[in-house]
């Protein structure tokens, strides 16, 4: 028997999905228009390799096809993870990326809803160990024509020096750390920064940033995440800038670099392997920015991000435990 | 009069279909062939049956005396005869069965004699056990009996009427302030001087704006009366805790009752049973039903209480492609199993439903923690954690998480993308809990029943002990007091001194046996001395056996 409410509003998994991918299209228009157009390739590879995987380990687990291919949530992931990998890598790391995603990841783990980890994230980070050189070579913008881009990607000869240059945080780091340069000294020394961010890539923060809007309005996702780790990338670096403007870059080139904006919106904002809670989502992400910061500037590597989220992901159920909301009357607000 | 409203977290805007049966005005039933009146009326308690077959009963006379503190009369609908007291379906989940009595119309409609009841000129006691036997329970919801929501009389500083009508679909409500606004307001001036309230304010949500206005008009004959206040429309703000929310700004913890911060609530339809009541001396047997849905005539309808709910049903004409009728809204309403069940005091709609209007839910699919029903929650619960809890049937975190908070309003099931019936998942840890409280009870007795009875058969042991032991003192002395003279005269002959003796134990276990009728043994009394002192002493038994 059905029990109440026996009323529902229009809402699906996979139209909220469907709404994440509309999202990411002005990011990915600017990819295509101001970095290597390349990356829709990217994105059909990723795409049919994560549907072909979750239909072949649903098979496995016995589990019903048809429902979970359908709710989008494995092109999501797909995307997520050829955003945040460089356009001009060979197929099959690609494809291998998205496999650790959608097998090790999500259904090791049991499938949609039950990942402590983000998928893209930990693809990323295995991929940035097992290839680091492979993982590190982000074209300058708009520098390589498309038939380069797609002999790169399906396998053609490999010239890595001469086509790729570093990232605006890449050359940040090297610029301050090895030559001991200043920050101006270093934005002006390189062709690699535009106004504020990577030329060519900050136009893909502006894209991330207009879809995140998109789906703030649309009630995808709810205002904490963006706002804490904006707030808080913003805050910390600001301090050091403020500290030593020549040693530390200011807080916009942090947050038009590498993957700020795309993490503010689409991968802090995961609701599955994130924290729950209003409060919880603010230290969340709150979190994430300050330990992607600190990589970024004292780390190992020049983009901490997926690091620090994969960090706080493991925090997540202590966030929610200890940021669990008043209930109705448990509060005391007699007025 | 009042400065502001009060927010309440969360809430849905489901679509409203009131229009179509809020149009007709509220029309009489027709006397069905057969009224069933349930002698459960109100939560909790079932009223004793005061009539039996054959007998011929007046509109208004009393079948049933309410039983118990929370107990209200019964009364018959319509005159007619009683042909016979039978199990009914109740209005209920469940459907469990509840006794009710059958009465069969005569078609006059004829009332006992009525008579205004003057409340002020009796003590404020009288006056409730009044409203109780005319039988008058909460309308909107649970059928709670107003007698006792009435309080004692003091400290109840805010009385609330509810007519914000916040399910979709119902529409009697609306209808009843529309059409009966004075009536609504003279039930609402007695039950604000019978609490001793110092405001009464009047909630209604901003979609019904001809009840609105036609209240303010009323409103209008009982200057200072009352304030009608328009509240935004979000479902579920006639939920009692939030519309207290929303006018007061006061929060109540579930458990706890309005009475505890100096406000309560009753439904319009109370109100209105309220005035017929002392006004008019009518207890209540009717109330406005909507029937409305997959039906060619939507509309209210003033129906007799015990009207079974298929009689009812051709009034509005369901289409034919209606499956099922669901009792209440489309939010928190029942699904009608049997259609024999009859139209009690608190049932305010009948929805025939289709799968066109209400299509069965979507396939369910995994939660992905959006947090949609978070935000939809008006008691502000985390309800996918307490989905999570349910469904690992770790209920105790799930009581933890405040899972009996809930109100099973059904919001975070109406949000929820991934079409989880999270409500049954919530009421399934609820029953488990109750069901696990109850065995934990139960086992609680039994041990508590095991100890004093180990207790108590020690404590007997240690008396009769102590009383043996006494006893063969006594003995002993008695003997040793009067051996002398017996050997003496017989000599020194041991057998008669032997017998002498059990003559005089089977003497003292005459006199004693009386005193030993507490003991589970006083069925085999005559125990010597030595044997009861052996009885005693299991340990001796033991060695003897094991040596």
């Amino acid at each position: 028997m059905i029990h109440s409410p026996y009323i529902r509003k229009p809402a699906s998994v996979q139209s909220v999905m469907l709404a994440v991918l509309l999202a990411l299209l002005p990011g990915v228009t600017a990819y295509v228009m101001q970095v290597a157009a390349v990356v829709v390739v990217n994105l059909l590879i990723a795409t049919v390799t994560a549907l072909v995987a979750e239909a072949l380990i649903l098979t496995l687990r016995k589990r019903p096809i048809a429902p979970a291919l359908s709710d989008l949530s494995a092109v999501v992931t797909a995307w997520l993870v050829v955003l945040c990998f460089p356009p001009i890598l060979p197929w099959w790391v690609t494809v291998l990326g998205v496999l650790i995603a959608i097998v090790a990841v999500k259904h090791l783990y049991g499938g949609l809803g039950q990942n402590p980890f983000n998928p893209a994230m930990v693809a990323y980070c295995a991929m940035i160990v097992a290839f680091p050189s492979l993982m590190s070579q982000w074209p300058p913008a708009g520098q390589i024509d498309f038939q380069t881009q797609l002999d790169l990607v399906l396998g053609g000869a490999r010239q890595l020096d001469a086509i790729t240059g570093a990232t605006a945080l890449d050359a940040m780091r090297t610029g301050l750390r090895t030559s001991g340069a200043s920050v101006d000294s270093v934005l002006q020394q390189s062709g690699t920064f535009g106004a504020v961010g990577g030329r060519g890539w900050e136009w893909l923060a502006l894209g991330y940033l207009a879809g995140g809007l998109f789906m703030l309005a649309r009630r995808i996702i709810t205002w904490h995440m963006p706002v804490a780790f904006i707030a808080t990338l913003a805050v910390v670096s600001g301090i050091f800038w403020l500290a030593e403007p020549a040693r530390f870059a200011p807080p916009l080139f942090h947050l038009a670099s590498g993957g700020a904006m795309l993490a503010a919106f689409f991968i802090v904002t995961d609701p599955v392997s994130g924290a729950t809670t209003p409060r919880g989502k603010l230290i969340f992400a709150a979190g994430v920015a300050v330990i992607a910061y600190l990589i970024r500037v004292f780390g190992a590597f020049p983009e901490g991000i997926a690091f620090a989220v994969l960090l706080m992901n493991l925090c997540v159920p202590l966030i929610d435990m200890k940021t669990q909301p008043a209930v109705f009357g448990h509060r005391g607000s007699r007025p | 009069m009042i400065a502001r409203l009060f927010n309440f977290h969360g809430g849905i805007k489901p679509d409203s279909h009131k229009n179509a049966s809020a149009a007709p005005p509220i029309a009489a039933a027709p006397l069905p062939p057969r009224l069933t009146i349930p002698l459960r009326q109100s939560v909790r308690s079932v009223a004793r049956c005061l009539v039996a077959p054959g007998q011929r009963v007046l509109k208004g006379e009393r079948i049933g005396a309410g039983e118990g503190p929370l107990g209200t009369d019964v009364h018959a609908s319509t005159s007619g005869t009683v042909v016979g007291l039978a199990p009914c379906a109740m209005a209920h989940a469940s459907s469990l069965d509840t006794l009710a009595v059958v009465i069969e119309p005569d078609g006059k409609d004829e009332w006992i004699e009525r008579r205004a009841f003057d409340h002020r000129a009796v003590p404020r006691e009288a006056a409730l056990r009044y409203l109780s036997a005319c039988g008058i329970v909460g309308m909107g919801g649970a059928g709670f009996p107003t007698h006792i929501k009435l309080g004692n009389g003091r400290g109840i500083e805010t009385l609330i009427i509810n007519g914000a009508e916040c399910e979709p679909w119902i529409t009697c409500d609306d209808r009843l302030m529309r059409e009966r606004a004075a009536e609504i307001l003279s039930g609402a001036a007695i039950l604000h001087e019978l609490i001793g309230a110092r405001r009464t304010l009047v909630g209604i949500e901003d979609n019904k704006p001809e009840a609105i206005r036609a209240m303010r008009e009323a409103a209008a004959g009982f200057p200072g009366l009352v304030d009608i206040v328009a509240i935004p429309t979000r479902y579920p703000a006639g939920g009692e805790k939030q519309l207290i929310r929303v006018l007061t700004g006061i929060e109540i913890a579930h458990g706890k009752l309005g009475t505890e911060f100096g406000v309560q609530c009753f439904n319009v339809g109370t109100a209105q049973a309220v005035h017929r009541a002392i006004h008019h001396g009518e207890p209540l047997v009717s109330r406005v039903v909507t029937l409305t849905g997959n039906v060619r005539r939507p509309g209210n309808y003033e129906v007799l209480v015990g009207t079974p709910v298929e009689t009812l049903l051709a009034l509005a004409a369901p289409k034919p492609d209606t499956d099922r009728y669901l009792m209440g809204g489309p939010m928190m309403g029942i699904t009608i199993s049997d259609l024999s069940v009859p139209i009690g005091k608190t049932s305010n709609c009948i929805i025939a439903a289709s799968a066109a209007l209400f299509p069965p839910p979507p396939p369910e699919l995994p939660c992905i923690r959006c947090g949609a029903c978070a935000r939809a929650c008006p008691a502000d619960l985390q309800p996918f954690e307490l989905y999570w809890f349910s469904r690992a049937k770790n209920v105790g975190k799930a009581q933890e998480y405040h899972l009996f908070d809930c109100i099973e309003c059904g919001s975070c099931a109406f949000v929820c993308p991934s079409h989880i019936p999270l409500v049954d998942y919530f009421r399934f840890s609820k029953s488990e809990i109750w069901a696990r409280e109850r065995e934990l009870k139960a086992s609680d007795q039994a041990r508590e029943r095991f100890e004093f009875r180990n207790y108590r058969q020690e404590r007997e042991k240690e008396e009769k002990a102590a009383k043996l032991a006494a006893k063969a003192a006594e003995t002993r002395a008695k003997l040793s007091g009067s051996a002398t003279p017996t050997d003496a005269a017989t000599g020194d002959d041991p057998k008669k001194a032997l017998i002498a003796a059990a003559l005089a134990r089977a003497r003292q276990q005459v006199a004693v046996e009386p005193r030993n009728t507490d003991t589970p043994h006083a069925g085999v009394p005559g125990a010597s001395p030595g044997i009861a002192s052996r009885r005693e002493q299991p340990d001796l038994h033991d060695s003897d056996a094991t040596s």
